[in-house]
């Protein structure tokens, strides 16, 4: 955290805080205020696109400290996705199960999957570690798509919304409180995480291997561990992501599943836990906001049918605009946004903010 | 017999792909994974230019060959250029991102509609006999022509010519080279024109030889196991990649199903990394290049 101007922890609980000024805390409750709520005053639509960017907010932070912390790149993430959400199905489909069996059986089997995909990183950097976890991806959704074929559920797996009891979870407005509840664990999670001594093992790690490993950092230990713990998030949201849609398909857990989540990361800034937040809103909204000024502008007919090439494209634009021109990403501007405000009328940029 | 024949082509297919993707890697150690993108814009390219400009099939390749090589020295002098000197990481996102902003460019351009260019050029795909009941189709027997000339070609020019062995020293040491007055990002182009020139090429056979659709692009996909078999800074471990990887996809269609034909170069992939990780012929420094 850095402040234009002076500002001094006097104890140690003042430096332990999560929230670090006043300001913070009175803009963090009026978030939570909000955000708890925006379901009374909103459409549907509205609804389903928040509870969206909750499951994948569950996702890009678990690849954030995986990529963004730990420095391990990997393509693999709809892997995690597709194996979250197959083992719920198929513990759904074979043996009934509820979804306090499925939901701690997808993190177990995500957990296992990350060491496994996590052992390539041990021998292998940079561009060999990203073409193994892609492979990895591929290997997962031949076994999700043969599984499919094999039982008759060519078309894909239909699953009946969870129940917990007599409790069965069915309404968006209990989806949305579900998934919020999640998306606010994982964030904790992830902060507090970071700042752990894993959390900084893994930017030692990101940072100089050779030097973490000379300083004492475990450097095998804290790799497979970053691996785990991206795993066990993913697969978890990949569970969620399952019950929430109530449909397994092979289709879902495409490659470009897993570069939507890298753009996330990458459009939000790596590095940073705010970064994975700023980039999900904006990927998961992307296309509904192309969507919208197409039809803002009314667009002809003939033009609407064009409209999935026209978000695919914009996508990949938009990518390549915040590699070439801020890769930093949306943190870095919001940073110097507010460097700007805090400074008027200076303008001078701060040193090291 | 059928199964040698196809796994030839199949693997000559893989081998003019994966060329370009070595020759990227090892002039600027950037790992395109747009290749899959390159490769179907050339058959979007022969289909257009057969549509519009000629009906013969020569003048439309030549053609078409022209605006891929185009194509790659644009996205390197658009866009590459600024990834120079960047981390890998960055470089190969925005290599994806590419392949997306392409894709999405196909499908904007000429929608998903299935294309036949063969039609536009007025030719048919013939299929001729081999040995025994082997058959094989014209444009399989195109495929493996051009894939060993294209192959002579670039050795010939890699060894022999002055602008290959100016490409071999940037790649080998593009500080020295640029102090000895080699122009960098000229030849980081050249590397990008050649590779979208042979992907494209595969491009326009392969949307000869079967249709023409935006799915194309999953066969550029299946060269990253190729060309990490052989080596990422390799071209002549492409080759005995794409047979390995071939033959694994083959034998995969054949005895076990359709959709492990898909994983199955993955499978080999993730073997190839596990024993022996620099590929066959590739040299053991470029893990700790990476």
């Amino acid at each position: 955290m850095s402040f234009a101007s002076g500002y001094f922890k006097t104890s140690y609980r003042a430096d332990l805080s999560l929230l670090e000024t006043r300001s913070r805390w009175l803009f963090s409750t009026l978030l939570i205020i909000g955000l708890v709520c925006f379901p009374f005053f909103t459409s549907p639509f509205l609804l389903d696109l928040a509870s969206q960017v909750y499951l994948s907010l569950i996702g890009a932070l678990a690849l954030m400290l995986l990529t963004g912390f730990a420095g391990q790149i990997s393509l693999g993430h709809a892997g995690f996705i597709a194996v979250g959400a197959y083992v719920t199905a198929i513990l759904f489909k074979e043996l009934n199960a509820p979804i306090w069996v499925t939901l701690p059986a997808s993190g177990l089997v995500g957990a296992v999957l990350g060491v496994i995909f996590g052992l390539p990183s041990l021998r292998l950097k940079g561009v060999y570690l990203a073409l193994s976890t892609l492979a990895m991806h591929f290997i997962v959704t031949y076994m999700g798509a043969e599984y499919e074929t094999r039982r008759g559920f060519a078309t894909g797996i239909v699953i009946k919304p969870p129940s917990i009891g007599p409790f069965t979870i069915r309404d968006p407005l209990v989806w949305y409180f579900l998934l919020l509840a999640a998306a606010v664990i994982a964030l904790l999670f992830s902060v507090n995480l970071v700042r752990s001594r894993s959390g900084r093992a893994w930017v030692a790690i990101r940072d100089r291997e050779v030097v973490a490993e000379a300083i004492g950092v475990k450097v095998p230990f804290y790799k497979l561990s970053a691996f785990v713990t991206g795993a066990v998030m993913t697969s978890i949201s990949g569970c969620l992501f399952a019950y929430y849609r109530g449909f397994v398909s092979v289709e879902a857990y495409s490659l470009f599943l897993t570069i939507q989540y890298v753009a996330m990361i990458i459009i939000g800034g790596l590095g940073t836990i705010l970064g994975a937040v700023l980039g999900t809103i904006f990927v998961v909204l992307l296309p509904y906001t192309i969507d919208a000024v197409g039809r803002a502008l009314e667009v002809p007919e003939r033009l609407t049918t064009y409209m999935f090439a026209i978000q695919y494209a914009s996508f990949g634009l938009v990518m390549i605009i915040f590699l070439v021109l801020e890769p930093g990403g949306l943190v870095a501007i919001w940073n110097r946004i507010r460097n700007y405000f805090i400074l008027w009328p200076f303008k001078r940029r701060t040193l090291g903010g | 017999m059928q199964i040698v024949v196809n796994t030839i082509v199949l693997a000559s297919l893989y081998s003019l792909i994966g060329c370009g993707f070595v020759l990227i890697y090892r002039a600027s150690r950037v790992v395109n994974l747009a290749q899959g993108e390159l490769m179907a814009m050339g058959g979007y390219f022969l289909f257009t230019v057969a549509m519009s400009l000629f009906k013969e099939p020569v003048p439309s390749f030549l053609v078409a060959s022209a605006f891929s090589l185009g194509l790659g020295f644009m996205i390197y002098f658009f866009l590459m250029r600024f990834m120079a000197g960047e981390s890998v990481f960055a470089a190969i996102l925005t290599t994806i991102a590419l392949g997306i902003l392409l894709r999405g460019l196909i499908t904007l351009i000429w929608t998903s509609q299935l294309w036949h260019p063969l039609e536009k050029m007025g030719i048919t795909n013939g299929s001729h006999t081999l040995i025994k009941d082997a058959v094989i189709s014209t444009f399989g027997i195109v495929t493996v022509l051009s894939a060993f000339l294209i192959y002579v070609a670039l050795f010939l020019c890699l060894k022999f010519t002055r602008w290959g062995l100016r490409m071999q020293a940037v790649g080998e040491n593009p500080l020295l080279a640029s102090r000895r007055g080699i122009k960098l990002h000229n030849y980081y182009a050249l590397s990008w024109g050649v590779a979208a020139f042979t992907g494209g090429f595969a491009g326009m056979i392969q949307s000869c030889d079967s249709i023409l659709e935006p799915g194309m692009v999953a066969i550029g996909l299946k060269t990253f196991p190729v060309v990490l078999v052989g080596g990422l800074d390799s071209l002549i471990g492409v080759i005995p990649g794409a047979f390995i990887v071939a033959i694994a996809e083959v034998i995969a269609i054949n005895y076990i199903s359709p959709q492990a034909s898909e994983a199955a170069p993955f499978i080999v992939l993730v073997a190839m990394l596990l024993i022996r990780p620099w590929g066959l012929f590739g040299t053991r420094e470029e893990l700790e290049r990476v």
